[in-house]
């Protein structure tokens, strides 16, 4: 299980890299997205990912340790903020520059 | 506190010629005049103790990490320089009050001089060697400025910057050479430091401290080859040439020389380094000065030829030829301030310095002439002059240096022939200026006597020569002697002051020169006509064309790195973390841990496979933008899951409540984008980036692996064990949220209302081009007739909002809190603008969102400040059990509070962004779309 969630996180890096390497805008936003959802998998699974149960405390023992979960709960807000920016700033770029190119080549 | 005092009262006084500028020149000049006067006084209440022999060091401790203290040093070294500089800074400044024209701004010359006079006071009385480098480098700050005065000129602004680039080269190379010297003795203290002499020459880095210095020194002190700044300062006032460029900053470097002389000399290398750069310097210096038609000109490459031979005589090892050396210091900035205040009297009254030009003033400026000639023998080293025994000295010592086995005479040949030339330029001076038939063609006709008290400060500096020169055992003997001790560092040998040493062969050589110069001098004509004929290498065309390279080559450099494309800085960025952290990775010894892995169960399998799926449809339907946005919304959901699975409920109702609101912008802003992306990367370039991508989640994946299978060891049991007891809470990722680790919470949904303002900002007075139709070419429909959404969403509203509620309170206790009800509650409102229209719904829910968000940080930071009322530190939280009727037993916790700005900052922020950006689609309807 922990090599296959770690080769899912790698995967989404990977795909997130490459998008954000691209020269326009819009995928760049999505590999930013993507790049967020493999970090904080990777950030949770710091947290090891085996069979344990929610951190709610009631009867049981064998709890799932909340500290990565709360830092993941606001990077998950934070990410939401981060990708907003971004893409903002790309609409900003695209009208004032007309072209969605992260540069701001024009696109003639 | 006396020795700081004579340093910093001239950085006082510079304030009094601004304040006094405007009240009369005169005024202004003696308002200068009085911060060195007090100097003068303080510096002669010292003489007693300091020609007893005795060293006074003031120390206040400051840095002592660094080694850095304020700490000032007078002993018969600094007192010789100290005098000088406050001595001939007197006369300058008596000279430049009637030197500088009506229309120069007399205030900041003399603030300038004053700021410069501070740094130079500062170099030569720091005992402290870091504390030495600050006034060093304010020297070369201040000269800057005092050459660039007349900034008008060109000359004068490309002088100044030349002399600055020099010196504040050479200062650079002199601080790494005094730290090492530091690091070496372990102290900066010049007592230390002069003490490790042993030490310092015994080091294995001595000959790398004592370049960096002999750098330091020899761009200071205009020593070949870095003399060629000197000429160029020459378009300074003349006041400033007779003050740094003959008597003080230029002998900062040969002062430092004879500061460091018992720490650094006295070895092969020193007498190398040191005696061939000043030979160098000598005859180069000489015979240039004996070509140059400017006055100035001419004595600026004299002062480098006097500055090499004071070099080459602190090179020659021998305590007798630093005696000689410290005279000739003392010699030199005699006659040649006067010749510089003279040449600037013939300036002034002729408007010209071409020698070609001015001719037969002795007529005209019978006074002038008698005093600058004086100056100029005594320049030639003629007997009966101060110049006369420092050069006999000279040529003495050159005869007792025997380094060079069977080539020892070169040094004493060498030394004859910069006497030669001395003695013709020197007479070219006399001759060519005031004698020589009549003046030809001058801007001012008749030139006529200078003001009496200009002429005051040359008489007397030349009366200093002749009393020097006639008896100098009752004049300068007694400074002498105090001044060459301190710079040996302990007894000096016999030596004789004498004029008459009987016929020896020093004599001998100082006749030569004589001769053979009036000589040279003779044949001059020829002489010049050959140097006409030399192909000219003009320095300052040659320092410009470097430094101008210079700065293409940088400009290159920064273009090669930052040439504005993101994708190449990402590159960059991306291939050096890979470097830097697989380095490290590579270093494990094995990548998989000692922790058993768990099983892989059919579920999990399938959710994940159909993540990696959706992953690579995004990037490879990537041009197609919706395609790949709802690709990417599959993987999103795939994390949802993921978190479930993994025991993080909060995180996955975090996530969901997010993934909505995230492809809600996403499709808005791509209803102003392009709805495809161009082609344009070349198949290299993708495969580079397919590199960069596969290797960055190689890295990635191993890294995450290798974390995961090995042993873990977590602060978690501390949240656990006092969440309940501590926080209230048995939701102990709510409670670490918003009580633990409030603050960092705190800090995120500050940073949250900061991005939603300045997302804000940047919407605001956005124009953008609405799309005329879709990718078919279908106009948009501009009217939402969607009425099974619409209603669904009303009736939804109050639902959604219930159930926000619902789980912002519970979240204490049970999966939930502020962050994912204010998502939840973002969302329904989403639903409404998109459903019903931005109009309707602000019509009917007119909330100021920058309000609410800001509203929650200040609930949120106003809890935390509530502890402070009850003497608890920030953000403590409080709880307890309340009875409610019909209610019935309820906790209620401080920690709700801050949940609630939690809350409203979430949902304020969120609709600001998205109701924002929802706003700019609006299409001005037309008439008849209806």
């Amino acid at each position: 299980m922990e090599l296959m969630f770690a080769l899912l996180i790698g995967l989404l890096t990977s795909c997130g890299v490459f998008l954000l390497l691209r020269a326009r805008t819009f995928p760049v936003v999505v590999g930013l997205t993507l790049i967020g959802y493999a970090v904080n998998l990777f950030l949770f699974s710091m947290g090891r990912i085996d069979e344990a149960v929610p951190a709610v405390l009631g009867e049981h023992i064998d709890y799932a340790d909340p500290l990565p979960q709360a830092l993941v709960l606001t990077a998950i807000v934070i990410g939401f903020a981060m990708t907003a920016f971004a893409l903002v700033l790309s609409l900003r770029a695209q009208g004032e520059l007309d072209s969605d190119h992260v540069d701001g080549k024009g696109d003639r | 506190m006396t020795l700081a005092l004579i340093v910093i009262l001239p950085l006082i006084g510079s304030l009094l010629p601004l304040l006094f500028s405007n009240h009369g020149r005169s005024l202004c000049a003696s308002m200068t005049m009085l911060a060195p006067v007090i100097g003068m006084v303080l510096l002669w209440q010292q003489a007693p103790a300091v020609f007893a022999g005795e060293t006074l060091v003031q120390t206040w401790r400051w840095l002592d990490l660094l080694g850095l203290h304020i700490s000032f040093r007078l002993d018969g070294l600094s007192f010789l320089f100290a005098l000088m500089i406050l001595g001939i800074g007197l006369l300058v400044i008596l000279y430049a009050r009637y030197y500088l024209a009506k229309n120069d701004p007399m205030g900041r010359f003399f603030a300038y001089l004053l700021l410069f006079m501070s740094a130079m006071l500062g170099v030569v009385l720091s005992e402290n060697l870091l504390l030495m480098m600050f006034f060093w480098e304010m020297t070369s700050l201040s000269s800057f400025l005092l050459i660039g005065y007349w900034s008008h000129s060109t000359d004068a602004r490309k002088g100044a910057r030349m002399a600055l680039a020099v010196t504040g080269a050479g200062g650079l190379a002199l601080l790494a050479g005094v730290l090492l010297i530091g690091q070496v003795v372990g102290s900066y203290q010049l007592t230390d430091v002069l003490a490790a002499g042993d030490l310092l020459r015994g080091h294995a880095l001595y000959p790398v401290m004592l370049i960096l210095v002999l750098l330091g020194v020899f761009t200071k002190s205009a020593q070949f080859p870095f003399h060629f700044w000197l000429p160029h300062a020459m378009a300074a006032p003349t006041p400033v040439s007779a003050y740094l460029h003959s008597a003080t900053m230029v002998k900062a470097g040969v002062f430092l020389l004879a500061r460091l002389y018992p720490a650094l000399a006295d070895t092969d290398l020193w007498f190398y380094l040191v005696s061939s750069a000043g030979m160098a310097t000598l005859l180069v210096g000489a015979c240039t000065a004996l070509f140059q038609h400017d006055l100035k000109g001419l004595l600026a490459y004299s002062t480098i030829s006097h500055l090499g031979l004071i070099t080459l005589l602190f090179g020659l090892n021998t305590p007798l030829a630093a005696v000689a050396a410290v005279f000739h210091i003392i010699n030199h900035a005699t006659f040649k301030a006067s010749l510089f205040m003279a040449a600037g009297i013939i300036d002034h009254e002729t408007g010209t310095r071409d020698m070609r030009r001015i001719n037969g003033l002795l007529r005209f400026m019978p006074h002038t002439a008698t005093l600058a000639m004086v100056a100029a023998s005594a320049m030639a080293g003629v007997p009966l002059l101060n110049g006369f025994l420092s050069k006999e000295m000279f040529f003495s010592e050159t005869l007792e240096q025997h380094m060079l086995g069977s080539f020892s005479w070169l040094i004493p040949l060498g030394a004859t022939l910069g006497g030669v030339f001395s003695v013709a330029y020197s007479l070219r001076f006399i001759h060519d200026v005031f004698f020589n038939g009549k003046p030809v063609n001058l801007p001012k006709y008749p030139p006529h006597e200078p003001p009496r008290y200009m002429k005051v400060p040359v008489e007397i500096l030349v009366a200093m020569c002749l009393m020097v020169g006639l008896a100098p055992g009752l004049t300068v003997a007694g400074l002498l002697s105090v001044a060459a001790q301190a710079t040996v560092g302990g007894a000096l040998p016999e030596y004789s002051l004498a004029i008459w040493h009987g016929f020896n062969l020093p004599l001998m050589m100082s006749f030569v020169a004589l001769v053979v110069g009036v000589l040279v001098y003779a044949a001059r004509a020829p002489l010049f006509a050959w140097y006409e004929r030399q192909r000219e290498l003009d320095a300052k065309l040659v320092f410009e064309r470097m430094i101008q390279s210079m700065v293409r080559g940088a400009g290159q450099f920064t273009l090669m790195l930052e040439n504005a494309s993101l994708q190449r800085y990402l590159t960059f960025l991306l291939g050096s973390a890979l470097v830097v952290s697989g380095y490290w990775l590579f270093k494990l010894p094995s990548l998989r841990g000692d922790v058993a892995m768990s099983p892989i169960d059919g579920t999990s399998l399938a959710v994940t496979l159909i993540m990696a799926v959706a992953a690579l449809a995004t990037v490879f339907w990537h041009r197609q933008r919706l395609v790949s946005l709802t690709m990417l919304s599959v993987v999103g959901l795939g994390v949802v899951l993921a978190f479930a699975r993994f025991a993080a409920p909060d995180l996955a109702l975090t996530q969901i409540s997010v993934e909505v609101v995230t492809i809600v912008l996403l499709m808005l802003s791509l209803f102003f984008l392009p709805a495809r992306t161009p082609r344009e990367s070349s198949l290299l370039r993708r495969g580079r980036d397919l590199l960069l991508a596969l290797m960055s989640g190689l890295l990635v994946a191993a890294l995450a692996f290798a974390v995961m299978t090995r042993p873990y060891d977590s602060i978690a049991g501390f949240f656990l064990e006092n969440s309940l007891s501590g926080g209230g809470g048995t939701n102990v990722v709510n409670v670490i949220l918003v009580d633990f680790r409030g603050f960092d919470t705190l800090g995120e949904i500050t940073v949250l209302a900061v991005a939603a303002i300045g997302i804000y900002a940047l919407i605001d007075g956005l124009r953008l081009r609405l799309p005329g139709g879709d990718s078919l070419g279908k106009p948009w429909a501009t009217r939402s007739e969607q009425l099974m959404l619409v209603n669904l969403s009303r009736v939804l509203l109050p639902l959604a909002l219930l159930i926000s509620v619902f789980i912002f309170l519970r979240g204490h206790n049970l999966p939930g809190g502020g962050f994912i009800a204010g998502l939840i509650t973002a969302v329904a409102l989403i639903l409404q603008y998109v459903a019903s229209g931005e109009e309707w719904t602000s019509e009917r829910w007119p909330v100021n969102y920058h309000y609410l968000a800001a509203s929650g940080v200040l609930i949120a930071a106003a809890t935390g400040a509530g502890s402070w009322l009850f003497g608890y530190p920030f953000l403590t939280s409080a709880f307890d059990h309340f009875y409610i009727p019909l209610v019935g037993d309820i906790e209620l916790a401080t920690a709700m509070l801050f949940d609630l700005g939690v809350y409203l900052t979430v949902v304020g922020a969120t609709l600001l962004i998205l109701a924002n950006l929802g706003k700019l689609s609006k299409v001005p309807l037309r008439r008849g779309d209806f």
